[in-house]
This record gives structure tokens, C-alpha cells and sequence, in this order.
């Protein structure tokens, strides 16, 4: 191994080189790379365990071949302790059904923390595979004064090693070139042969990462890899926790009052659209399906794009920067006290964006009723999907007042997103107590340290959920918005017939037998109908609202016409009611579809399904009884 | 374990042992090395103590527990080597560390 590219150059198998895999440690910027390489646009965040799932892109060569790039989860050893983990172990393993062993491994390895990461590239030199060795954040280390000798490194690993920069645009060349040199000298992988070996004790590695760091970078840095003054008030355990506190009380009254501009702008655009429509059109089903579907409808939900944006590019700079974990770390004695590991943070935590993505983040959980729990957990956060109906209602029914520096309406927001975290810890508690008493789980979370976020990253982040959410009006909601229109619209009522003529449509009579379930938690049958689409997205809700009420007789289309017509026709009660359910909010096909995918089997998303339902249900329910009891 | 250090006279203890405490209680901010990780918490499965190793506690690894989570037991942030790990108390009692 020590001299495979000398030996394979005149070995007798020459092949091309087809495949080649990233690994390395968790957070050491194989996505990055993969991005830079393939043009992937794949999550890159600042904390372990952004991928957990193998992906695969084309990169082109400087001689115009291409070869196909694995992206693996990070991994800390060859010893597989979770499923992502093992992910990686099965790929470069060659285990996993219909897919070669890569022909080449390379190993991404931090610059910064060669200490820690070397230990993983001489486990990979074991497996006696043709390798290189990729220095990422190469621009760091020479920040901070780390002198690093690649020609001995190379020396001593027997392999190519290169300097890379994850974050800059043209920081893969080297790499691409060094690619493009082994493109022809590569072995191609033996049929049937088996490429597992023995993980050597750590121990014996540590012994040779520092024979090599002797050699290779002798001289420690000149600047610490941490900050440890920043980290004195950020892990402080009072002011690190009004810190955190700080930032998502900012985070949700931003979301309400840096919106307002644009949301104004967008409302005005569909009014106008809407007006115009009408005048220019000729009444009949096709003014109605423009006006009162897609316009009411889908149109609606697009006012909600700006609030959507602002949350993200929050987020988006959290992750960059490495906070979240320092968060986890804060809040760890909270969660081991409701019986959470501490790693179920930054699942919960991603699941305020999507459950989906989240529910796949879970992976990183070794135990697996640990895992189960935080998949049951994840849909209590409350995801971006329900932001619109967050907004629309507290736009409706909270007065937009000042209570000391802060908005009502954002704190009560905050409420409702504290709501979804404080039930996700009662029902952790319980379900420890009483269904599955697990062992102790421990924490071992790396702090990684602090980097600069990237407006580059953060413009491109805030790019895909711009498509995200776009793609998804243009596609799913305003699909369901006009089958609503077309179900709202016929039958026609019959002659002489009072009130209005959706009451009499397919609509109407479906809306009326489903509020026979759910008039005693407030909801009229526009709500109960609502709530039917909404299981495909919830965002839908506002939408179908929006249909309903514009075919109900409403003058005016779009979302601020509909906040209107709400404020007007709804108690208070119900409003506070139709918040509390969405808290739970129980009708979500692909977080159900992810839970499917993620245990193998229907009993889970059943299970949450049901307990989701009842805990909405009761929670509605409540809230309903309670603020009428309090004459609202 | 400090507090039973105490109470023995000095002449008696071999000087490691003087100087060997747990992670555990190490006070924040003391340079220290790793000596032994060991199964000290019944916690603490096979595999956990291995994952500890992989992820650099391993003997002769310098250490320090820089500070702890809010209340002030745990977790806590400890460095080893050039990384930053949080690690809760049932796993910071399972590694042997000497001062200095």
C-alpha cells in the first residue's frame, strides 16, 4: 500500500478511474468539496452531521473526462457507531447492493485538527486502496500560523496529498488536477474480493499521528483553533442562555416586523392582479378559477415568502457559524432531565425548517430508541410549513402592539414555537416514564470552532428556499387550490336556493360533515374543509381558506382580504383554537412518509398520526373552552 | 475523590496517585493528560469507552475541561488535543487524567 500509485502505474489491470468517494471526519468539509467539484448545491453547515446519507455528482476533469463523486457522512473511525456512519462504511466497502468499491478514496482531512483527523487516514491507508489525501481548510491553517510539510506527509502516507479550501470558489483545483493525473493509473477493484479489514486500536494510530505530526508539522500554531473570550459569553450559564434567548426573541420579531415591507408589496401585487382579472375578464368559471382559485388561493400563501426568507437567514447563519452546537451544549442538562440524548438537539432542531430533513438527521443517533423517540418528537417543532398560518391568524386576531421592546405579535409567535417545544418535552418525559425506559445516553458532541458565515453560502441558502417554497405554490399548492376551486364551484346550487352557492358544491357538503367532528373544538366547516388539503401541505390551509371565502361571496381576493374576512367572521376562540391545533397540527403525507422510510415499518407514523390527533384535538379542545369561559 | 485524598496522610500515596484525578473532577482550566479510560460508570457501554478513544481520549493526549453547562456540573466542554467536545459527567468520570 505504502507505494500504490508507483505499483498500480505498471500494474497489468489498468483501468480508468470511475468513482472516487470523499470520506473523512464529521465536519471537515467533504460537502464543501463535493459542491465545488460536482456543482452540487448539497447542505453545508458549521457543526458534525450535516450529511447522512450518500450522494452522488460527475466532476470534470481539466482533461475533459469525468468521473463520478461519492459524498459520504462523516465518520470518527471505521468502527461504525450509528447509521450514517455505517453508511460510509458500507460504500467504501463495497458492501452496498449494486454499487462497485470506489476506485478511489479521498480522504478530506481538517488541517486545523490534523491530530485528530489523521487517525482516520491511516485507518483508511489499512485498507490498502489507492488514495489520496485532500488538506481542506488549508487556508485556516496557514491563518493560523500552521506549517504544514506535504511533500513529507506525502512521503510518509505514500500518497498524493493536496491542498483544498472548501469555501473558496476555486479552492478544488489542485485536487482536480492530482485527479486528473490518476485518472488512468488507477486499479480497478477486483470482483468478489473483500475489502474489510481489522480497525486497529486507537491507541496504536494516536502513536503514528504523532511520529508523523513530528515530521510533517512540528511547530504548534500561533493562534488558538478556538475562542475561548467568545466562548466565555456564549457557553456562560446565565449569560450564555440570555444570549440564546436574545437571538430567537430577534429572530421571531424580525419575522414580523422586517416583513412588513415586502409582504405589503406582494399583497399589493395580487390585489392588483386579481382586480384586473376581473375587470378585463368576462364573468364565468374561468374568471372564478383565475380570481377565486389561483389568485385567493395559491396567491395567499405566496404573501408568506418574505417571513419564510427572514426565518431562514437566521437559521442559515446559526448553522454557519457554529452556535448551534454551543446551543445543545446549554440546553443538554434540560433535555438528559425529559430523557433526550443531547444529540437529539440539532435534529430537533432542523425540524424548525422541515421534519423531513430532520427525521433523516436521526441517524446520527446510535441508540436506536433514543432515534425513535427524537422521529416521534421531530413534528412537534414547528416547521416553516406552518409559519403562514402562524402569521395569517396572529395578523388577524393579535393587535399589532408594543409591550416594552418587543411586538405582541412576535411574542406571541414565540409562544407558539415555545408551545412545540415545551409539549415535545412533556411527551419526552412520559414516554420515558412509561413505555421505554432506555439506558443512558451519552453526549460526546463536538464544538467546532467559530467561522466567519458566508454571505455566499447565506444568499445561496436563501436562493433554494426561495425555489423550495415557490416550487412548491406553483406545483402541489396551487394544484390543491384548484381542485378545491373546481370542488367549491359544483355542484350549482338549485334554483331558488338561499345563502351562498358553495354551501350547496362537493366542497360544501364535505366541509359540513367533517365540522360535525370538529364544531366542538370551534372550527366552522370552511376550517374543517381547510384542514383536508393541508394534509398534503400544510401551507395549503391559507390557501384553501383563501378559495373558500372568495367564492363565499368575498369582494376582494389575497391574503389580506382573507385576514379580513376572518377577523370579521371568527371568534376569538376559534382563532386561538385553529393556533393550538396547528401546534400539534398532526397532517403532514411526507413527514408520515419519512417516518415510514426511516423505521421500516407503518406502526410508527400510525402511532404519531394517532397521538398527534388526540394531543391537537385536547389541545384545541381546551383552548376553545377556556376562552370562552374567559368571555372572549 | 479529592476530598479522600485529603484525608490520607502524603507520606503514603505514590506520587501518581497524588496527581491522578477523573475528568470529572478536574478543575476548569488545568492542564492535564490522559492516562486511562475506564469503565468507572456502569452507564457507560463497551462501545461508548471505544468511541471515547476514536474521539481522542486516548493516554498521553493533553486535556482540559474548560468549563461546564448551566448549574454548573454538566455538561462540560473539554478540549482534547485541538478538538472541543461536550460530554456529560457519567462519561467524563470514565477517563483517568493526571495534572499537569
Amino acid at each position: 500500500m505504502n507505494s500504490q500509485s508507483a505499483t498500480s502505474l505498471d500494474a497489468p489491470g489498468r483501468a480508468l478511474l470511475r468513482s472516487v468517494a470523499l470520506v473523512g471526519n464529521p465536519n471537515c468539509g467533504k460537502t464543501a468539496l463535493f459542491n465545488l467539484l460536482t456543482g452540487a448545491r448539497q447542505k453545508v453547515a458549521n457543526y458534525a452531521g450535516v450529511t447522512v446519507e450518500r450522494k452522488i455528482g460527475i466532476a470534470r476533469l481539466p482533461g475533459g473526462q469525468s468521473v463520478s463523486v461519492i459524498d459520504l457522512p462523516g465518520t470518527y473511525s471505521l468502527n461504525p457507531a450509528s447509521a450514517d456512519e455505517a453508511v460510509t462504511l458500507e460504500v467504501i466497502e463495497g458492501r452496498r447492493a449494486g454499487e462497485d468499491v470506489p476506485d478511489l478514496i479521498i480522504a478530506v482531512v481538517d488541517a486545523t485538527n490534523l491530530r485528530m483527523n489523521l487517525r482516520l487516514v491511516l485507518e483508511l491507508r489499512r485498507l490498502g486502496r489507492p488514495m489520496l489525501v485532500a488538506l481542506n481548510m488549508a487556508d485556516s491553517a496557514r491563518q493560523r500560523g500552521l506549517v504544514i510539510d506535504t511533500q513529507r506527509l506525502a512521503t510518509e502516507l505514500g500518497c498524493a496529498v493536496v491542498e483544498t479550501v472548501g469555501v473558496k470558489h476555486d479552492g478544488h483545483l489542485a485536487l482536480l488536477a492530482e485527479l486528473a493525473r490518476d485518472v488512468d493509473r488507477s486499479v480497478a477493484a477486483q470482483e468478489g474480493e473483500s475489502w474489510h479489514v481489522e480497525v486497529p486500536d486507537a491507541a496504536a494510530l494516536q502513536h503514528e499521528v504523532k511520529r508523523l505530526l513530528a515530521l510533517a508539522a512540528p511547530a504548534a500554531a500561533k493562534t488558538a483553533r478556538f475562542h475561548p473570550r467568545l466562548d466565555a459569553w456564549v457557553m456562560h450559564p446565565v449569560w450564555g442562555l440570555v444570549i440564546l434567548s436574545v437571538l430567537l426573541f430577534v429572530m421571531f420579531q424580525a419575522v414580523f416586523s422586517w416583513a412588513q415591507w415586502p409582504m405589503d408589496a406582494i399583497k399589493a401585487a395580487m390585489t392588483w392582479l386579481g382586480e384586473t382579472v376581473t375587470t378585463q375578464m368576462a364573468d364565468g368559471p374561468l374568471r372564478s378559477l383565475l380570481v377565486d382559485g389561483a389568485i385567493a388561493g395559491a396567491g395567499s400563501v405566496l404573501v408568506f415568502l418574505p417571513q419564510i426568507l427572514i426565518l431562514f437567514a437566521f437559521i442559515l447563519v446559526l448553522e454557519d457559524t457554529g452556535y448551534l452546537p454551543r446551543a445543545a451544549f446549554l440546553l443538554d442538562t434540560l433535555m438528559g432531565k425529559v430523557g433526550l440524548s443531547g444529540r437529539a438537539f440539532i435534529p430537533l432542531l432542523s425540524s424548525f425548517a422541515c421534519a423531513v430533513p430532520a427525521i433523516m438527521a436521526t441517524r446520527t443517533i446510535s441508540n436506536w430508541r433514543d432515534r425513535l423517540l427524537t422521529i416521534m418528537l421531530a413534528p412537534l417543532m414547528t416547521c416553516s410549513a406552518r409559519l403562514p398560518v402562524y402569521a395569517l391568524l396572529i395578523g388577524a386576531f393579535v393587535p399589532d402592539r408594543a409591550i416594552g421592546p418587543f411586538n405582541l405579535r412576535g411574542l406571541t409567535l414565540f409562544g407558539l414555537y415555545a408551545a412545540g417545544v415545551l409539549s415535545a418535552c412533556g411527551v419526552a418525559w412520559v414516554v420515558k416514564r412509561v413505555w421505554m425506559k432506555s439506558s443512558y445516553q451519552p453526549l460526546m458532541l463536538e464544538l467546532p470552532p467559530y467561522r466567519r458565515p458566508s454571505l455566499r453560502n447565506l444568499l445561496l441558502g436563501l436562493r433554494d428556499r426561495a425555489k423550495i417554497f415557490l416550487g412548491r405554490v406553483g406545483t402541489i399548492i396551487f394544484a390543491l387550490t384548484v381542485v378545491l376551486w373546481f370542488l367549491s364551484s359544483w355542484p350549482a346550487p338549485p334554483e331558488g336556493a338561499a345563502g351562498s352557492a358553495i354551501q350547496y358544491s362537493f366542497a360544501g357538503q364535505i366541509g359540513k360533515l367533517l365540522e360535525v367532528l370538529f364544531a366542538p373544538i370551534g372550527f366552522n366547516w370552511q376550517i374543517s374543509l381547510a384542514l383536508v388539503p393541508g394534509l398534503a401541505a400544510r401551507e395549503v390551509v391559507v390557501g384553501a381558506l383563501g378559495t373558500v371565502y372568495s367564492l363565499s361571496g368575498g369582494e376582494e381576493a389575497g391574503a389580506d382580504a382573507l385576514a379580513q374576512v376572518i377577523a370579521q367572521q371568527w371568534s376569538l376562540a376559534t382563532a386561538y383554537s385553529l393556533l393550538a391545533w396547528f401546534v400539534f397540527a398532526p397532517q403532514c403525507i411526507s413527514t408520515l412518509a419519512a417516518v415510514r422510510r426511516e423505521t421500516n415499518s407503518w406502526r410508527y407514523p400510525a402511532l404519531m398520526t394517532a397521538y398527534m390527533f388526540v394531543l391537537a384535538y385536547a389541545a384545541a379542545f381546551v383552548t376553545y373552552r377556556v376562552t370562552l369561559w374567559l368571555g372572549a | 475523590m479529592r476530598g479522600r485524598l485529603l484525608l490520607l496522610p502524603f507520606g503514603f500515596i505514590p506520587f501518581t496517585a497524588l496527581l491522578t484525578m477523573l475528568l470529572a473532577e478536574l478543575p476548569d482550566g488545568a492542564p492535564a493528560t490522559v492516562r486511562e479510560v475506564h469503565a468507572h460508570s456502569p452507564d457507560l457501554s463497551a462501545s461508548m469507552l471505544r468511541r471515547l478513544g476514536e474521539l481522542g481520549f486516548l493516554p498521553g493526549e493533553p486535556v482540559m475541561a474548560l468549563r461546564r453547562g448551566p448549574g454548573g456540573r454538566e455538561p462540560l466542554a473539554v478540549q482534547i488535543g485541538d478538538t472541543m467536545i461536550a460530554l456529560r459527567l457519567s462519561e467524563a468520570r470514565c477517563i483517568d487524567v493526571t495534572l499537569g
